[in-house]
């Protein structure tokens, strides 16, 4: 999985919902489907272009299966006892999703928020879905529901109008029932759909409610499972239990690229209730509980081949220069040859480099494989269940129709479960033991053979007037990724190009992509400038930005922070950065205090102004921002991944250092809410600009430039 | 190490027929369906598997079954008491303490520990206490506001 980096977005993606809800009559379902299951009711199905379906990441869909003309991207049955029970593909991981869009069926249905019931990520059950990244669910599947709701709730009004004979003006919805308007009659929903078998499509541009208008969406909706996560009674993935369950074990090569040379597994099959399941370089185990699994594990001998000189941690930025591959797709340039450098009083050529890390979500990635007469059932925690199941059709040369992936609410995944291994792994052994296996992979296994956020080198040359204008900027970024590689400064000369390089190590999607490494050198570079320029960091960035929503957080997070009255001093720094990605806006000011003695360095306070259009729950949402600065922390201090010789040295949470109680500041969130804006996904955009504040204020108190992320894995060198 | 017979679990003696060497964690999630423990790391490093074991928090993960004999072990599907949950718990669902969720079982657990030892933690206390415990979403002011809420209802004998 190298470099699979979604397309930077514009700041307005939004507007092209409208193209996402394009009307389509084709419909050639068997109505009775949708109520064997369900019973009788009303069902509503929302159809969208395929070619739209298949933009945020469908990519394996468009090589592997002709294009239809329409998709159903989600449906929504009311049942007659006023159950709504909405489908969709998007997966729950703890950005909170199944109950934001809860509140846009609720909202528009205007049904109560405890009679709406979500089923997400089945395959067999729900609408295929590209998967849930890029902080699309809400722009995009937040509008779809909200567009099946509403025509819903107009379906309902035209029963109710049957149902009362009259016409359907004089009538109101209100919290599950439709009423005679001055306090008559009422009819719920379900009692409207007794009996029939209605199936509706939206089958035109369906009116939504303005966020001005929102009664339910823009407020703070408690979790509308909470309870099941407080009580430990929430199945994940790796908590399914099924009837005759072994637990399986993955025998690891001794290094990345190594090969099986030679096997003896005597030793391990004849522990009593043990399988070998061995199937060219994969052996594995299945046992009755883990410690058998782990005793047959160990007790078979392994040879392996692996070259000698794999590329290491050290040396690193190096070999990624210099395996460059020439200039991505991610290009930007204008008056590339305009005088900008020969008109500046100053210039700045620096680099900057950015190491691997992992997503080290808690649940490490963890799958129940179950196969009955051919058919193949796995749960597992995966951010994309239909690529799953084509992953799994391909290794097992079956068709998807006899696969079902069903993904429990998820313990987090950061970008990191695109990808079906674990669900491979544990299919295999289920497959050779004849019985259903649970395997989930050891914290080291989860450090060690999932993929990394890719590292980077980012080379920067400005030129800036004496004045504080930038005149002239050019930005390499070699292997990192695209993504936020746009500066959102008006620099009359660009030059931006992103070079793809042969990664010596397994890499691929992270919460905020490259944005998090760009945004680093950029806004760090930006610090730079200001101080040759002897300038306030945060009139600099006001000097030479037009973009007016940046402005606005900038100022906003400014304000709240107190920026102008704090001035720094030797054991305490004060920095900014800001920043604009995936339709959001983000300004991070941030407190450092350094202890002089011993290097140690904190991050003491935090203020973090964020912007995502109009907020459909702000607590939610406020805790998004707060969390995606506490795990940005981690990667501007302290995370590396550790390697050599196709092998991870710090596979551990003991050598490799997570934010933990301690590393969390006092953050305080400023939510700017602009209702007039479509709602933008906010999942990943506030992890973006704590580093380089942090750099910045690191540099304001101690006159030391940090150009490597992580910035004091040790603490500072003074 | 011999097998066990017995495991006191959330206030009830319950038979077990598991290898001493097996792992705490293992025995209640895979032979008592406990799943509400979870596995984060094996190695006692970030608190995910913790329950109290006579009151004092403990990583199951690193902790063989056969070695606890007669002592009392709470896990958090005994924390909830006659459908009434602890004020920890409320204070966890108040503050919004968790995003993913997979870390707030260990976190109730060494929260609960921690108020039964210290009724009015400072928030040096709850840090110091609870550094063990890693919550990757990273709600972590979050679960501080929950504990000194927990505490205050717990001193108000809302419990």
């Amino acid at each position: 999985m190298k470099n699979n980096q979604a397309k930077s977005e514009p700041l307005f993606e939004a507007e092209r919902y409208e193209l996402a809800a394009a009307p389509f009559y084709h419909f050639d379902l068997d109505r009775r489907e949708f109520f064997k299951t369900l019973g009788c009711g009303i069902v509503v199905l929302l159809f969208i272009e395929a070619a739209v379906a298949q933009e945020s990441g469908g990519r394996e869909r468009r090589r592997g299966r002709p294009q239809r003309p329409a998709e159903i991207s989600a449906w929504l049955h009311i049942g007659e006892n006023g159950t709504v029970t909405v489908f969709n593909g998007k997966a729950e991981m703890g950005q909170n999703i199944r109950t934001s869009l809860s509140q846009a069926v609720a909202e528009e249905l205007h049904a109560p928020i405890d009679s709406i019931k979500l089923v997400m990520a089945d395959t067999d059950l729900t609408p295929w879905d590209a998967g849930t990244f890029g902080s699309r669910s809400t722009p995009d599947m937040g509008l779809q529901l909200r567009r099946v709701s509403a025509a819903a709730r107009e379906a309902l009004l035209d029963l109710a109008a049957e149902h009362f004979k009259t016409d359907r003006a004089s009538l109101t919805v209100a919290d599950g029932k439709i009423s005679k308007s001055g306090g008559g009659e009422a009819i719920g929903f379900g009692e409207l759909t007794r009996s029939r078998e209605l199936v509706k499509s939206v089958a035109e541009e369906t009116k939504t409610a303005p966020a001005t208008d929102w009664k339910i969406a823009g407020t703070s909706v408690p979790k509308v499972d909470g309870r099941d996560f407080v009580t430990g009674r929430h199945q994940y993935a790796s908590d399914i239990r099924r009837p005759g369950m072994l637990r399986g074990k993955v025998l690891r090569p001794s290094a990345f690229d190594a090969k099986l040379k030679s096997l003896d597994t005597k030793l391990a099959e004849a522990i009593s209730g043990v399988t070998i399941v061995h199937d060219g370089n994969f052996v594995g185990v299945t046992a009755p509980n883990t410690l058998i699994a782990s005793r047959a594990i160990n007790a078979i001998q392994a040879e392996w081949t692996s070259s000698s000189s794999q590329p290491s941690s050290n040396g690193l930025f190096d070999y990624l220069r210099k395996n460059s591959r020439g200039s991505g797709n991610e290009n930007f340039s204008q008056n590339e040859d305009s005088s900008g450098q020969n008109s500046a009083e100053h210039r700045l050529k620096q680099t900057y480099t950015i190491a691997y890390i992992a997503h080290a979500p808690l649940e490490p990635r963890a799958a129940v494989a179950e196969w009955n007469d051919g058919k193949l059932t796995v749960w597992t925690g995966t951010q994309r269940p239909f690529g799953v199941r084509g992953e799994l059709a391909r290794a097992f040369g079956i068709s998807e129709e006899k696969i079902r992936v069903i993904v429990p609410d998820t313990g987090s995944a950061y970008g990191g479960k695109h990808t079906g291994e674990t669900a491979i792994e544990a299919a295999r052994l289920a497959k050779g033991a004849g019985k259903p296996v649970k395997l989930v992979w050891t914290r080291e296994e989860e450090f060690t053979w999932a993929y990394f956020r890719p590292a980077g080198v980012i080379d920067i040359s400005s030129a800036v007037r004496a004045d504080g204008t930038i005149s002239a900027w050019e930005f390499h970024n070699y292997n990192s990724g695209g993504s936020g590689i746009r500066s959102p400064y008006d620099i009359p000369s660009q030059k931006t190009e992103f070079h793809q390089t042969d990664s010596p190590l397994r890499q691929g999607s992270y919460r905020a992509l490259a944005a998090t490494a760009n945004h680093f050198a950029r806004e760090v570079h930006m610090d730079e400038l200001a101080a040759i320029l002897k300038m306030d960091p945060l009139e600099f960035r006001l000097k030479n930005l037009k973009n007016d929503r940046l402005l606005a957080v900038l100022k906003a997070a400014a304000d709240a922070f107190g920026w102008a009255k704090m001035k720094s001093s030797e054991d305490r720094g004060f920095g900014i950065a800001c920043g604009t990605e995936k339709g959001s806006c983000i300004a991070t000011c941030a407190e450092v205090l350094v202890d002089r003695k011993t290097g140690g360095v904190r991050v003491s306070r935090a203020v973090v102004a964020f912007e995502c259009g109009a907020i459909v729950n702000p607590n939610e949402l406020k805790s998004q921002v707060e969390g995606g600065a506490v795990m940005g922390i981690g990667g501007a201090l302290f995370e590396a991944i550790q390697f050599e010789n196709g092998r991870i040295t710090n596979p551990h949470f003991a050598s490799y250092r997570v934010p933990r109680f301690r590393d969390a500041p006092e953050i305080q969130v400023v939510l700017v809410n602009r209702k007039d804006l479509p709602s933008a996904g906010a999942g990943e955009t506030p992890v973006m600009t704590i580093a380089p504040a942090i750099g910045n204020a690191i540099f304001a108190a101690t006159g030391v430039r940090l150009r490597s992320m992580p910035m004091a894995p040790e603490g500072l060198k003074l | 190490m011999p097998n066990i017979s017995e495991l006191h679990v959330n206030g009830k003696t319950v038979p077990v027929n598991a290898e001493g060497e097996c792992s705490l964690l293992d025995v209640l999630r895979d032979d008592l369906g406990l799943t509400g423990t979870k596995y984060g790391c094996g190695e006692a490093q970030c608190g995910a598997c913790t329950v109290l074991i006579d009151g004092v928090p403990t990583r199951s993960c690193v902790t063989s079954v056969g070695g606890i004999g007669k002592r009392k072990i709470t896990t958090i599907e005994g924390i909830e008491q006659n459908g009434r949950l602890h004020p920890l718990q409320e204070a966890f669902l108040k503050f919004d303490s968790f995003q993913c969720g997979y870390c707030t079982s260990g976190m109730i657990m060494s929260g609960v520990a921690l108020l039964r030892k210290s009724k009015n933690p400072s928030e040096d206390e709850i840090i110091r206490s609870m550094n063990g415990n890693i919550c990757r979403c990273g709600v972590y002011g979050r679960i501080i506001s929950a504990i000194k809420e927990g505490a205050q209802k717990l001193r108000n004998g809302d419990a």
